[in-house]
């Protein structure tokens, strides 16, 4: 089953929307809620990176019996360092954006460690593209 | 269908067919949609209920009976024991003595009167060690109704609910072990708690945490009220004597008002009233938005316990009276240290399991077929949620028709469609609208 949404940059109050209808779905489908928990930890992190650093993105979410898919793409910066930003604690956030509560640096490493399979693929000045896939069993 | 109708889980409350009218007023408020209306009468999905009463709140005919016990049962019992919560207490103005009150309950049938929270000060010592080491946010569980409802909607959360049991409980232990003591058989006593709200009568009923109450019976206080405020104006006279243990501190007295419970609590704490203020919290923290909360009060009552479904005041005037009667009782209370020695060793109770809303089916292939179909349907359906169908959402109309439990036909929008195209008889639009409303409902205004 396919669902899109489609996200803001800088619409803060809007993030959570995506991983809250996921959410509903997996357990309405009876999903062990750790695995829900992971989910929604993951998506919502993805979510907000889109909010906070990128112009503008689409989610895809395909849920199937053996687990569920998360595409994430947006049009941003891109990210030049994967591997220093997947570093706990780094964080390009602005001041305004740390004010708000976001911006800990803690983002894709909790990505990375809640998602089963996890890719980034990024053009700088261009955008990036999160693949997450987490496991029902 | 039928099945609907039967309470099974735990019978707090029920729906007399004989003076349900089938408004759909219980239908729309309830926070799980376990209501459906079928037949012109509603009819409740027993997994789903969390006897938060919303539905009582606002059904115009009460229909919607309380399962509490006859009071006729009291008699069965030598030693027969009231634990009296300190909202009952303001459910009268300050002109009536609280000596009265003991007396009238006395003369009513019971030999003993104890206060429910006396164990209140106890517990807040447990709970502050309890939090220590507890996974964090611990959520209280204190409202019978509000762990329901994680059970059924947020399972994910069963284990934040704090495996201590609530003040009710507490002291209706501390009076059991008491009697024990003084070599009392448990056939001789009963204890009888009088419940603002039908979630504490489920709590009893029911247990949750692998527990087992060891209160006998459950007294409506909307109906004992009425008793005891009638004897009061009719001046009766007392003949009867009645033990009294009436300690409270200002803690106890305040603990079922909101905030009462997480102004003890050392930490971050914060308190939540209201089923939808409850709802949203708990949502947010399912979704992880809330960081290094240490420990959440939540009540599904609006001014909690002063708003419960069987309190007949008005809740703003109930919560004063309670706050005034606290600023006039000391800090402490002289059954505090004997609680502390018998206490600990009952506080605890087990896990609470989740209860799970299966949707569709248990088989995920076959839910994600079901799931995708009734996402297909709600997009043939209006949105505008007007229960007509006899279902509270165009959501939950599309659950119940590839469930099998509803027709699609009952959507009075698509209904007129499939009318214009001329491919469903008037004779048969009345048919479908008389199966969920009742055949009444079309025959009264022609007659
Ligand atoms: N979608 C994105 N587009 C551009 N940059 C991103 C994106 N996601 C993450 N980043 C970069 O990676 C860094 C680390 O991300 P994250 O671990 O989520 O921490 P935070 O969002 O708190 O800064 C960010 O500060 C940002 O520089
Ligand atoms: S008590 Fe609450 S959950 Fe149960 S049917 Fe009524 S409104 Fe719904
Ligand atoms: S807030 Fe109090 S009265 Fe209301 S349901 Fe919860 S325990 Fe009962
Ligand atoms: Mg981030």
């Amino acid at each position: 089953m396919k669902f899109q949404y489609s996200v803001e940059g800088g619409d803060f109050t809007m993030a959570g929307h995506a991983s809250s209808q996921v959410k509903k779905s997996l357990k309405q489908l009876g999903i062990d809620s750790s695995i829900i928990k992971r989910v929604v930890v993951a998506l919502y992190e993805a979510e907000v990176n889109i909010v906070a650093h990128a112009y503008r993105g689409v989610i895809d979410v395909d849920i199937e019996s053996a687990g569920i898919k998360l595409k994430l793409t947006d049009e941003g910066p891109g990210i030049p360092d994967i591997e220093k930003a997947m570093t706990k604690g780094f964080s390009t956030a602005s001041a305004a954006v740390r004010e708000m509560g976001f911006g800990a640096g803690m983002g894709l490493p909790n990505i990375r460690d809640n998602s089963d399979r996890f890719t980034i693929d990024t053009v700088v000045n261009k955008g990036t593209v999160l693949s997450i896939e987490i496991d029902f069993k | 269908m039928g099945g609907y109708r039967h309470t099974t889980y735990n019978r707090a409350l029920e729906i007399s067919t004989d003076i349900c009218i089938g408004c759909s007023h219980c239908m729309k408020v309830c926070p799980t949609e376990a209501l459906r209306v079928f037949g012109g009468k509603a009819g409740i999905h027993a997994d789903w209920c969390i006897d938060c009463g919303e539905c009582y709140r606002v059904c115009p005919t009460r229909a919607i009976g309380v399962m509490d016990d006859d009071f006729k049962e009291i008699f069965n019992y030598r030693h027969r024991v009231l634990l009296v919560p300190s909202v009952f207490f303001a459910q009268f103005d300050r002109t009536v003595p609280r000596q009265k009150i003991f007396d009238i309950i006395g003369e009513l049938g019971f030999t003993e009167v104890c206060t429910v929270e006396q164990s209140v000060d106890t517990l807040v010592d447990e709970i502050n060690s309890y939090i220590e080491d507890a996974d964090k946010p611990v959520i209280s569980s204190f409202c019978p109704a509000i762990v329901r409802l994680i059970q059924v909607r947020f399972p994910s959360l069963v284990d934040n609910i704090m495996k201590l049991l609530p003040p009710i409980e507490i002291t209706a232990q501390f009076y059991k072990k008491r009697y024990e003591r003084e070599g009392m058989d448990c056939s001789e006593f009963g204890i009888f708690y009088l419940t603002p709200c039908i979630g504490k009568i489920a709590a009893v009923k029911s247990p949750v945490g692998g527990y087992k109450s060891p209160i006998t019976g459950v007294i409506n206080m909307d109906f004992f009220f009425n008793k005891v405020y009638l004897a009061y104006r009719q001046k009766i006279e007392i003949t009867k004597s009645i033990i009294v243990n009436d300690q409270l501190s200002s803690k106890g007295v305040l603990y079922p008002t909101t905030g009462g419970e997480s102004i003890n609590i050392s930490g971050r704490s914060l308190a939540v009233d209201g089923m939808k203020n409850s709802i949203d919290f708990l949502e947010a923290l399912e979704n992880e938005e809330i960081k290094n909360l240490d420990f959440l009060e939540i009540r599904a009552c609006d001014e909690s316990c002063a708003g419960g479904i069987l309190s007949h005041r008005n809740r703003f005037l109930t919560a004063e009276s309670l706050r005034e009667f606290a600023s006039k009782v000391p800090k402490e209370h002289n059954l505090i240290l004997d609680y502390k020695k018998y206490c600990s060793a009952v506080v605890h109770m087990d896990r609470i399991e989740p209860r799970s809303m299966v949707k569709y089916d248990r088989d995920i292939e076959v839910a994600l077929k079901k799931m995708e179909s009734a996402r297909r349907l709600r997009e043939l359906f209006p949105g505008i949620d007007c229960g007509a169908c006899g279902a509270p959402s165009c959501e939950a109309l599309a659950e119940d028709v590839v469930k099998g439990q509803a027709d699609i036909n009952s959507c009075i929008f698509l209904r007129t469609v499939y009318e214009k195209r001329g491919e469903i008889s008037l004779d048969e639009a009345v048919k479908i609208m008389e199966s969920i409303w009742g055949k009444d409902r079309f025959s009264k205004n022609s007659d």
